[in-house]
């Protein structure tokens, strides 16, 4: 797994973060390889559901997981590196994006050639 | 801020933009067909866009530059798919190289513009969407200063209100 250091600082703060802890690794590596639905995934370790629910839910903000509902089962898959750059290269076009909004936005507000 | 929403689709690798604004469909399709009105918003402050051509009809074509801070000039072409003034404008968009060629070894970019009215409001749905990932960075690295410095120009746009 590559931490490009060029993530944003918060983002990159939350993938450490989940990262810190070593259960989070461990489910990480799981889901890497199949997913995994949270509840096959609780009775991996000594702790409880809500527990096991929560550190999932943690590694899920950093972007390192998604989860999918199927049925009544809750599916944990691991976010490849691929998927993860499309979103940091899709968040960058946004910013292009809004940037040409706000421009659009300032030459409607002028009052051109009278047809206002 | 005039945007509704924007939602980034990572498996179709697409972006949509979602804005809304209190002038006419006319006048917001208007920014889009007038070379010298998209001059004003498409390149970001310090990378304008100079359109040697726009040509706004089915299969009509547009070339343009941007001008960089330290003289860069990347180049770039649209190719009209659909044109219906003044509610929707598809257009293949692609790079070309330093003499304005297009470059078609790539696959081309895919963009969408529907104009609507919705609640007496003029809503415009912009959406991206890219042939690869490869083409999501190349074209990036033609403005790869465009993120970085919009936000500086939105920070100037605050500054002097």
């Amino acid at each position: 797994m590559v931490v490009h250091l060029q993530e944003r600082p918060e983002r990159l703060d939350r993938i450490l973060g989940a990262l810190a802890d070593p259960t989070r690794r461990d489910i990480l590596a799981r889901v890497l390889q199949r997913e995994e639905s949270v509840s096959a995934l609780a009775e991996r370790y000594p702790m409880s559901f809500a527990a096991v629910q929560r550190h999932v839910a943690v590694l899920e903000r950093a972007g390192l997981v998604t989860k999918e509902s199927r049925g009544r089962e809750r599916l944990v898959r691991g976010q490849l590196e691929t998927t993860r750059a499309v979103n940091r290269l899709l968040d960058q076009y946004e910013e292009i994006w809004r940037g040409r909004i706000a421009r659009m936005d300032a030459l409607l507000d002028e009052p051109t050639r009278g047809d206002r | 801020m005039p945007i509704v929403s924007t939602d980034k689709n990572a498996e179709a690798l697409s972006l949509t933009v979602v804005a809304e604004y209190a002038a006419p469909p006319e006048r917001v399709w208007q920014l889009w067909v007038d070379a010298r009105q998209i001059e004003q918003w498409w390149g970001p402050p310090y990378w304008p866009a100079t359109f040697e051509k726009h040509d706004v009809t089915v299969g009509g074509e547009s070339r343009y530059y941007l001008s960089g801070p330290d003289g860069e000039k990347p180049r770039a072409w649209w190719r009209f798919v659909t044109v219906e003034e003044p509610t929707l404008l598809e257009f293949e968009h692609g790079f070309s190289d330093e003499s304005g060629t297009p470059n078609h070894d790539m696959p081309p970019t895919h963009g969408r513009v529907e104009i609507a009215v919705v609640d007496g409001r003029t809503r415009m749905t912009a959406t991206t969407r890219f042939a690869s990932v490869e083409q999501m960075e190349h074209m990036l690295t033609m403005g790869m200063a465009e993120g970085t410095v919009a936000a500086i120009g939105q920070i100037d746009e605050l500054l002097t209100r």
